[in-house]
């Protein structure tokens, strides 16, 4: 990294990128109140993951770290599909997103 | 000018996450998180991964924002409530993921064997990427697609059962 123009990026500066942007997952997951932000930031948290996979898979030449990133998609898809019906039942039954008010398994 | 790329898009991942946390109303949330996925489909081509690249834009930033983004509009979520939790919670909380942050980042920069990425690395080419999934990975690819089948469904029957107040579902509302 001597000059700005440099060719190369050492792939530490992409891990840390990573473990930032989960960081600010666990962050958003703690002190968001709406059920909807909640939900975005675990989404946020598994890019986050998905990013240091690739640099992974970039370090040992391996294309099992970017197929691991594809399933992961993949689940994320169905948990988001499923995840926002679930924020919907429970919209329809309590009237709030506010997860304070969301605090009794009995409908 | 690979450091300047991913300089500008890691700059953009951040500004978006920190967003996500400061913007009070869901929708502005949903937005900035669009932007982290775009600029992260960005450093997935620096670093060679050209279909995960696509499938980021594709399936993220279009697909599941989307489907955030209307559900955001449908149950009209408005300016969410600033509750203050429990005072003890966030002071435990807040040293808790600072210290989280603090071991990854140490075993991180700990780490020597880690190489650097230049534009001149080999990509990843999706006939690579496919040669593995469709010789070796063929049956959880194959399970992938039952998972996919099974939340559809449990989607639409999750989504079905309301409690008759809403339109939809005529049938019930008339016993209420």
């Amino acid at each position: 990294m001597s000059s700005l123009f440099s060719q190369e990026v050492p792939l530490v500066l992409y891990l840390l990128l990573s473990a930032a942007l989960f960081a600010l997952g666990i962050v958003g997951f703690l002190i968001k109140r709406n059920l909807i932000t909640v939900f975005m930031s675990i989404e946020l948290m598994l890019n986050a993951v998905n990013l240091s996979f690739v640099t992974f898979a970039h370090q040992w030449h391996q294309v099992r770290g970017q197929i691991f990133v594809f399933f992961v998609m993949m689940v994320a898809a169905a948990e988001a599909a499923v995840g926002l019906a679930i924020i919907i039942a429970v919209f329809r039954a309590r009237a709030t997103l506010a997860v304070d008010r969301i605090d009794l398994m009995k409908l | 000018m690979h450091l300047i790329l991913f300089l500008l898009f890691a700059g953009f991942c951040l500004a978006g996450a920190i967003n996500l946390l400061l913007q009070s109303h869901p929708i502005n949330s949903a937005l900035s998180l669009i932007v982290v996925m775009t600029s992260l489909a960005v450093l997935y081509l620096l670093l060679g991964a050209e279909f995960l690249a696509a499938a980021q834009v594709i399936v993220y930033a279009g697909a599941i924002m989307v489907l955030f983004t209307f559900v955001v509009m449908l149950l009209n979520a408005g300016r969410e409530e600033r509750t203050m939790g429990s005072r003890t919670w966030r002071a435990v909380g807040f040293p808790a993921v600072v210290a989280i942050v603090a071991v990854i980042a140490t075993v991180i920069l700990n780490t020597r064997q880690m190489g650097v990425a230049a534009l001149s690395d080999g990509i990843t080419t999706t006939e690579d990427l496919s040669r593995v999934l469709f010789h070796e990975l063929l049956l959880p690819f194959e399970v992938t697609s039952v998972l996919i089948l099974i939340a559809i469904l449990g989607a639409v029957a999750l989504a079905r059962h309301g409690h008759g107040d809403s339109h939809g579902n005529d049938e019930r509302s008339v016993g209420e």
